[in-house]
């Protein structure tokens, strides 16, 4: 088991390596780059001035050059300072990235006690009414962007009823039922999208699973459904399931940009949009190499998980 | 007919009455057991044979109420130990199925849970059907394990069902089965997906515990050298029903049904001559969406009258004990 881990983490490394070079150079080929966004706000434009300022960024260097500072300042640790903030980026990354951890583990949740028990019922069900439902649901689920779902809770509940979604963030330690009911309506939207593809998959697995001779065995012990479904059915059915949420990682985190973005709140996912724009390359580098990391221990985490649901994998 | 049932035993373990099970599929309504009567006497073992699609595992399945979504189930009763089963509630039906009678299956590589240790699968019925608690289920498993001859069962309780060889999941299967001592084992083909001589020791580590308990068994099969060595009596089956029925030395001295005399000359002897080709019943098994209005063996028997293909004949006693559903051809 240790050793697997060791393994694993050692294989993130040429991973993360590749990674971070197409971030750098994608950055870079976007056109404009932050000296044109500083000149055009300050209303300076001599070529004298540009030449100052690039390099006094590091800007003025080759590419490779720029590149190889960046990764020799991540071994120290040091993800350079903001280009406009003139702050670290591992400090916005510590005061951001728990914000946006705690939006994908509530809509994880939330993708969870939603598609877990409606995928067990839909198999159950098969095509019955209530089956029907749940597969609509969730094929509306998939089709509806939550840019849109969100953009709508935010502007009709205040037309029909006068309220809308607090907008306020307020830190979990500080209060958490303040910082609750600003996350929450988030993380619904995220966590439904989410539970779409979930759910068709645990109903898939779930059928499958029922077919099988040792599901046949269990009903002919006298087990009622309810244990057969508990006890037999779910930790065989539910092992893929797990590998599918592992997969849907770095589409919460690209949910989360953009729900961040409608509710205000103060994560990675909103600091990395105004990074973009601004074109504020150490930011936007830091971002995705937490990213990246973050989905590939996500991974192994999912791997291990294996280990605990499945008793032919072993460590 | 049940009175010529009866008498050979006042009360039999288990009586079958005029059970019919039918399937709704998407080529119509599939009748995969029509009129079906049986009897197990306590401590017999009934054998049913027959081809597949003869009905033989679904007159099992259907006898524990476990027929699935799409199938139903007819029946005018089914007597077991003084019960009718038919008129049991589910819930009254779950106390019987692991308890009373217990199933063994033809597969066991996929008839056991992947994720549970054998311990766990073999306790299970007896902390449900007997209250015991996990703990001393347990330790009873340990006991059943070691009957069903398997090596070490105290270490072997962890293990998981892909640390077993097939023969040895069988041997689990049986030990599961044996859990709440039931009355009743049905065992659907046990040994076919076995190698030849495991499949000797299983059927033989079946039959001499069934001796021990007391239990009566139906060993459903298709191998009629199995049915010869371990079955008291033998139920024939062909297109959903009985054909014929009879002692097992008396079915093979005397055959009565064509069926069953076809399938009979069909089996390979080993003192027989060396370049005799082997004797195949002609045609193909019945279609059960569209069997014809009268005998289901009608079109492939060499003996079929118009009077055959008119409406099924019923099982009638030919001599004591030794029933077939033929009009006769002489």
């Amino acid at each position: 088991m240790q050793a697997f881990i060791i393994r694993r983490v050692l294989a993130l490394i040429p991973t993360l390596i590749f990674a971070s070079l197409i971030v750098f150079v994608s950055m870079r080929l976007i056109p404009g780059d932050v000296i044109d966004q500083m000149m055009a706000q300050n209303d300076v434009a001599t070529s004298a001035d540009r030449a100052r300022v690039e390099a006094s960024l590091g800007l003025d260097q080759p590419m490779y050059i720029q590149y190889f500072r960046w990764v020799g300042g991540i071994l120290r640790g040091d993800l350079g300072n903001s280009l406009w903030q003139n702050t670290p980026v591992t400090r916005q990354l510590a005061e951001t990235l728990p914000i946006t951890f705690e939006l994908g583990l509530l809509a994880l949740i939330v993708a969870l006690t939603v598609a877990i028990p409606i995928g067990i019922y839909s198999a159950m069900r098969q095509d019955t009414a209530g089956d029907y439902i749940a597969r609509s649901f969730s094929l509306l689920m998939l089709a509806i962007p939550s840019f849109w779902l969100g953009t709508l809770v935010m502007v009709f509940p205040s037309v029909w009823w006068r309220w809308s979604p607090p907008l306020e963030y307020t830190p979990f330690f500080e209060n958490p039922i303040a910082n609750l009911s600003h996350m929450i309506v988030p993380a619904i939207l995220l966590g439904l999208a989410l539970s779409a593809v979930t759910m068709r998959m645990t109903r898939t697995m779930m059928l499958e699973v029922l077919r099988q001779d040792y599901i046949r065995t269990a009903r002919a012990k006298g087990l009622a459904e309810n244990l057969v479904i508990a006890r037999h059915a779910l930790r065989n059915g539910l092992i893929p399931v797990v590998t599918l949420i592992g997969l849907q990682a770095p589409l919460l985190i690209g949910g989360a940009v953009i729900l961040e973005q409608i509710f205000v709140v103060p994560g990675m996912g909103l600091l990395l949009l105004e990074a973009v724009f601004a074109r504020d390359y150490p930011v936007i580098s830091g971002i995705f190499l937490v990213t990246g990391v973050a989905i590939l221990l996500i991974n192994l985490l999912v791997d291990l998980t294996y280990g605990f649901l499945d008793p032919k994998v072993r460590y | 007919m049940s009175e010529a049932v009866q008498s050979a035993t006042a009360t039999p373990l288990l009586l079958v009455e005029d059970l019919s099970v039918s399937f709704r599929t998407d080529r119509g309504t599939v009748r995969a057991v029509d009129s079906v009567n049986l009897h197990v006497d306590a401590g017999e073992t009934l054998a049913i044979v027959g081809e597949s699609g003869s009905g033989k595992s679904v007159t099992a399945m259907s006898l524990m109420r476990l027929v699935g979504d799409n199938g139903t189930v007819d029946s005018k009763r089914v007597l077991f130990d003084g019960i009718d089963l038919g008129a049991l509630s589910e819930a009254q039906m779950r106390k019987v199925r692991g308890n009373r009678i217990a199933m063994i299956f033809q597969e066991p590589m996929s008839s056991l849970n992947p994720v549970l240790t054998i311990g766990k699968q073999v306790a299970e019925p007896m902390v449900l059907h007997q209250g015991l608690s996990w703990r001393e289920a347990r330790r009873r498993a340990v006991t059943l394990l070691q009957r069903v001859s398997i090596p070490d069962p105290e270490d072997r309780l962890d293990s998981y069902p892909h640390h077993f060889s097939g023969g040895m999941r069988q041997r689990v299967m049986i030990a599961m089965a044996l859990a709440c001592d039931p009355k009743l084992i049905i065992a659907d083909e046990p040994t076919t997906a076995l190698d030849v001589t495991v499949q000797a020791q299983i059927l033989a580590l079946l039959k001499d515990l069934t001796r021990e308990t007391g239990a009566a068994q139906i060993l459903i099969t298709h191998d009629l050298g199995v049915v010869a060595r371990y079955a008291d009596r033998v139920a024939v089956m062909y297109g959903g029903r009985v054909v014929e029925t009879a002692p097992a030395h008396e079915l093979y001295a005397n055959p009565q049904h064509p069926y069953t005399q076809g399938l009979m000359a069909s089996v390979p002897s080993l003192d027989g001559d060396p370049g005799k080709r082997l004797q195949t019943i002609p045609g193909q098994p019945p279609d059960l969406a569209n069997l014809p209005p009268g005998c289901a063996f009608a079109p492939r028997c060499p003996y079929a009258r118009d009077e055959c293909r008119q409406a099924p004949p019923p099982l009638e006693p030919i001599a004591p004990q030794h029933l077939r559903a033929c009009y006769g051809y002489e």
